[in-house]
């Protein structure tokens, strides 16, 4: 099996994607000569001009603007935004316009763009190199929103998200960035179906719910938990929108028990999505009430990182309260 | 002229007399103790950060002028918005080196208990606003509180302090429109020093200068030689002086080089030539002013050997004290959201202390910062 890691991945993926469709460009800053702070588009401009492989001045509207002038009018661009903490400068081009560009042309002029952005803690990176901000972006009809969290996922996802013809948000969880996994990662062209959620774990208990690096959170959490006798599925959405309502229903329903878990602050976290899907749908099926563990509602801190995200323990506490009910 | 350089420092220290800024023996003197002292907190910054005993650093080697110069341009009711590379500025407005390292280490007695990455100062007794990373957002804040002054009826000014990456920024051009339209009693000093991160000034903007930009906006520009701590004080002063006179705004270009790395994760080495960097270390701020000191009897190996010695000294005294104080506890996390925490929140944290008391937290404190 190829070992590669998050990062690999996503370099391969725009790799093979500039090879696949010679309308794909990308754009950012530092994305150039040094490949990026991430080394997530390394080689690329080496090997595909700067022409199609370009840095751009210091400004994220910009950036996005620019972007999708080009998605208008015939090209697939692929922008970075260097941290999603930074992509705010740009939240009016994506939410007033990328997202909603195919709606009010009557279909004419489509937003074909795929908006990259390393996202979520674990680096140390304080309030502004940490933010997990996908439920802002979910609240955008228009606006895709991706955000996968194993090697073959974010190749195949990536690939599918440029061929997507609307807009996509594709947040890259950089904590697991240079995380080894071994899963196979196939060579050349693959996609994975946007909207599709994955099973990583089968179990009878517990459904874990959880997209990004907080899926790796869960499993280690599911391995603890069996070791007590407690069974856990772990459903990794690796899309938010559009959500795979089916497989969260049916995850939901074979436990009866749900915890969701995200890194971003509770308070109108993505988990507040899905916990009321369950509830209006499902709720004669559960046994207990649906648990969040969450980011708490405080900025990103520096020092305690480590305490604000959700750890194994957290999910483990909030399994025992779902099992204990 | 726009593309002029305000340049009084020459290489062989020879001035002409009535260049050279009213200021007295001792405070040139203090002004190179200050500069020394700077770049030695920088280096062991790195160094610190190379040792694994800080998670990150922002050095400001090769602007130590710049930042010194300004320091003793501003008066005391200024108010700084400051950019991330410019701690020297902070040490001369009187911030303790124990109230820096406090922060960079990120203790439970930093002023902010740790909340913020290194090197993002707040300073309220220098008037040393909060430091955030996104760069342009601190120019149109810095019109606002320069407002709120001359609401007040205060002689003070605010000035705004960005890079050449910022100029780029929606915030430069809501600070500067919003500024000149208002005649408010601002300075936009622009730390051009040549790279964002990777990317050139050349790749930044097609404008021959960012001086020239404020023509645009209707407020003068003035290109300014930001490796001369003097040049730097001298034209920091004007600008300052005729914000206050209620005749508004002033773009400075300070032309300098960022001799090290963007910050301690960077490598620069991967997309700019070493050459380049010999180059501007010959133009080094703190030879610059040392000639011409020495030519005029204020500096010998002596002074030299004291400025250093004191300023390592001061630097690993404050080390040693911060580095026995404790990490912020987990409640002060939930402080400061709000004035007053909302009840949802106290829960939150209740629940915290619980789970933390009980040992169940599993969280690793193994985060590394790559940029």
């Amino acid at each position: 099996m190829a070992v590669k890691t998050v990062l690999n991945a996503v370099n391969d993926a725009l790799r093979t994607a500039l090879r696949h469709d010679e309308r794909v460009v990308i754009l950012g800053e530092d994305v150039g000569k040094t490949g990026g702070v991430f080394r997530a588009t390394d080689g690329l401009q080496a090997e595909f001009g700067e022409a199609r492989v370009f840095d751009t001045p210091l400004a994220e509207g910009g950036i996005i603007g620019v972007a999708i002038g080009m998605a208008l009018n015939g090209l697939k661009p692929v922008p970075e935004i260097q941290f999603l903490d930074f992509i705010y400068p740009a939240f009016d081009q994506i939410v007033n316009e990328a997202a909603k560009f195919r709606y009010r042309s009557g279909g004419e002029y489509p937003c074909p763009l795929v908006i990259r952005s390393p996202a979520g803690g674990g680096i140390k990176g304080g309030h502004y190199h940490s933010q997990s901000s996908e439920a802002y972006f979910a609240h955008t009809p228009g606006l895709k929103v991706v955000m996968p969290s194993t090697p073959h996922d974010v190749k195949g996802l990536l690939l599918a998200s440029i061929e997507d013809p609307d807009p996509v948000l594709f947040l890259e969880p950089k904590r697991i960035y240079h995380k080894k996994f071994t899963e196979e990662v196939p060579e050349g062209f693959y996609t994975v179906p946007i909207g599709k959620a994955r099973t990583h774990r089968e179990g009878d208990d517990v459904t874990l719910v959880a997209w990004g690096a907080m899926v790796h959170v869960c499993l280690e959490a599911a391995e603890k938990a069996s070791e007590r006798g407690v069974s856990c599925e772990v459903l990794d959405l690796r899309t938010i929108v559009p959500l795979d309502v089916e497989s969260v229903l049916a995850a939901a329903k074979k436990t009866g028990r749900v915890v969701i878990v995200h890194e971003a602050p509770r308070t109108a976290g993505f988990g507040a999505e899905i916990s009321a899907i369950i509830a209006e749908r499902a709720i004669e099926w559960m046994e207990a009430p649906i648990a969040r563990v969450a980011g708490f509602d405080t900025p990103f801190p520096y020092t305690l990182e480590h305490v604000y995200l959700p750890d194994a323990g957290r999910v483990l506490a909030a399994i025992d309260h779902v099992m204990g009910y | 002229m726009a593309s002029e350089v305000l340049s009084i420092l020459t290489a062989d220290g020879r001035v002409s007399p009535s260049a050279v800024p009213d200021l007295d023996d001792g405070r040139l003197r203090e002004m190179y103790r200050l500069m020394v002292l700077t770049r030695a907190f920088d280096d062991r910054g790195m160094n610190l950060q190379r040792q694994g005993r800080i998670g990150f650093y922002v050095p400001s080697r090769g602007e130590e002028g710049l930042q010194i110069g300004c320091a003793f341009a501003l008066g005391k009711d200024d108010w700084i918005f400051p950019s991330y590379r410019i701690p020297g500025l902070a040490i001369a407005r009187g911030a303790s080196l124990e109230t820096m390292l406090h922060q960079v280490y990120g203790t439970g007695r930093d002023a902010c208990s740790g909340r913020q990455m290194p090197c993002h100062y707040s300073l309220r007794p220098q008037n040393f606003v909060s430091i955030s990373s996104p760069i342009g957002t601190r120019i149109p804040q810095a019109v606002g509180a320069a407002l709120a002054m001359r609401y007040r009826g205060e002689r003070s000014i605010a000035i705004a302090f960005f890079g050449d990456g910022g100029t780029s920024s929606d915030g430069f051009h809501l600070g500067l429109n919003f500024g000149a339209v208002y005649d408010a009693p601002v300075v936009f000093f622009c730390q051009n020093n040549q790279w964002a991160i990777s990317v050139p000034i050349e790749k930044q903007t097609r404008s021959e200068t960012i001086a020239i930009k404020a023509t645009a906006y209707g407020i003068p520009g003035v290109r300014v030689d930001g490796n001369d701590v003097l040049a730097v004080y001298a034209a920091t002063k004007a600008a300052a002086d005729r914000a206050r006179e209620g005749l508004g705004p002033t773009l400075i270009e300070a032309l300098t080089f960022r001799m090290g790395p963007h910050s301690s994760s960077d490598d620069p080495t991967r997309y700019r030539p070493k050459e380049k960097v010999a180059e501007w270390e010959k133009d080094d701020p703190l030879r610059r002013f040392q000639v011409f000191l020495a030519r005029r009897k204020l500096w010998d190996e002596e002074f030299e050997k004291t400025c250093v010695e004191e300023a390592k000294e001061a630097i690993s005294a404050a080390v040693t004290a911060v580095e026995k104080a404790p990490p912020p506890a987990p409640e002060t996390m939930f402080e400061g959201v709000f004035e007053t925490p909302p009840a949802e929140l106290a829960l939150q944290r209740d629940a915290l202390i619980r789970l933390s008391a009980s040992g169940q937290l599993t969280g690793r404190d193994d985060g590394y910062f790559p940029l």
